[in-house]
């Protein structure tokens, strides 16, 4: 195993990332592996080459996400979904997914100094009252027992969100308490 | 096999409602979640990890979140599997041991220690590990972390799993099972409080 440099902060840095357990070797990779992975070139990460051990449930995994992030026809901006993922990494303590989430937060805010202050702050940090919304209501969903609710909804709709996009936070804040766990428990970042 | 959608059933969303109508606009989206769960628990292969022991994780998990339709759910899946039934009256009572609120747990030393929350580092009690047997008992000490504390996962804990009989790519599904729930149990609760919110709304 190469040498492991974990940050102890929160960064828009790209990082990289360890796996703890024996990712999939790429020459044992078959056609239902590539299925999984969606894009052959996720064959190159070790997160992914883990996560194809169970090929069907990536694939899955895989596109819930992209539909729930990319597919911006309609609804929440990019960046507030962003955003979402960010708080919610932030929150639940995963320093490699904020990393991402944050590049690409402000990558679709032009927002950067204050991306860099919901990293640095945490999330009180006061980003503006649309901002605080999206980052309140993902803090909330990410609790256990979860704490989202009418309160939440109608600070949303307070700062100009209908109910489509409403659904675009929770899916994007939901989605994180998913990628957290995984890229929290199954490896580590490195600087 | 032709299922009703998983999530609007829980979410109690009719077909024809708002909700439906806004769901349908990430069509992918709800049609992979659905295939994540067809995946997770009627895989084409459960050799690594039996569909009694995705049972009993899923109840354990979505239990600890509080009691909820999805909650409900899942305690019938697992009392529906003839090995799984065995098992009900201990994850009920583990969930019941194992609740409290998160996320808490440590970051790595440094500046972001003051940020570090102590909480219950559960483990099952010793008289049900017999019959919970080693994998689940380890299985079910992982999930409360991945439910409370992720941040608290270290690589030692892959091989508290792989000691108690846990392959590797069990030890994937596993992991993806419970990020799963905890992703479709916000899914609901958050779909479930917009319809309410929309009805009162409705109605004032």
């Amino acid at each position: 195993m190469s040498t492991v440099n974990p940050p102890v902060v929160f960064t828009q840095d790209e990082l990289g990332w360890v796996s703890w357990i024996d990712p999939l070797p790429e020459a044992e990779l078959t056609e239902r592996h590539y299925a999984g992975l969606v894009d052959r070139a996720r064959a190159k990460s070790d997160y992914f080459r883990l996560l194809v051990r169970d090929p069907e449930v990536l694939e899955a995994r895989t596109k819930t996400d992209k539909d729930i992030f990319y597919n911006v026809a309609d609804g929440l901006p990019r960046a507030e979904r962003e955003l979402a993922a960010a708080a919610t990494s932030r929150y639940n303590g995963c320093i490699y997914c904020a990393s991402v989430h944050a590049r690409f937060a402000s990558t679709y805010s032009k927002r950067r100094d204050d991306v860099q202050r919901l990293l640095d702050e945490g999330v009180g940090a006061d980003l503006g009252e649309r901002w605080n919304a999206v980052v309140k209501a993902s803090v909330a969903l990410a609790e256990t027992p979860i704490a989202f609710g009418p309160d939440n909804i109608a600070e949303l709709r307070r700062v100009g969100l209908d109910d489509a996009e409403i659904v675009d936070v929770i899916n994007g804040a939901s989605f994180f308490n998913w990628a957290n766990r995984l890229m929290l428990s199954l490896g580590e970042p490195s600087k | 096999m032709s299922t009703n959608d998983i999530i609007d059933t829980l979410a109690g969303i009719e077909p024809g409602s708002a909700l439906d109508a806004i769901r349908a606009r990430r069509l992918q989206a709800r049609e992979n979640a659905q295939k994540s769960y067809l995946s997770l628990f009627e895989p084409i292969d459960a050799g690594d990890f039996s569909l009694a022991e995705r049972a009993a994780v899923a109840a354990f998990v979505t239990g600890l979140h509080g009691e909820s339709p999805v909650a409900a759910f899942y305690r019938e899946k697992l009392a529906a599997n003839v090995d799984g039934a065995p098992l009900l009256e201990a994850i009920k009572a583990e969930i019941e041991r194992g609740k409290t609120s998160g996320p808490y747990g440590a970051f790595p030393a440094g500046p972001l220690s003051v940020e570090d929350k102590a909480g219950l580092i559960y483990r099952v009690s010793a008289e049900r590990k017999p019959g919970l047997g080693n994998r689940l008992v380890a299985a079910l000490e992982h999930a409360h972390l991945l439910v409370f504390r992720p941040r608290d996962a270290a690589s030692a804990d892959m091989k508290t799993l792989l000691a108690a009989g846990w392959s590797t790519a069990g030890i994937v599904t596993f992991s993806q099972l419970v990020a799963f729930l905890s992703f479709q149990v916000r899914v609901v609760s958050g779909l479930r409080m917009l319809a309410a919110a929309s009805a009162s709304e409705a109605q004032s």
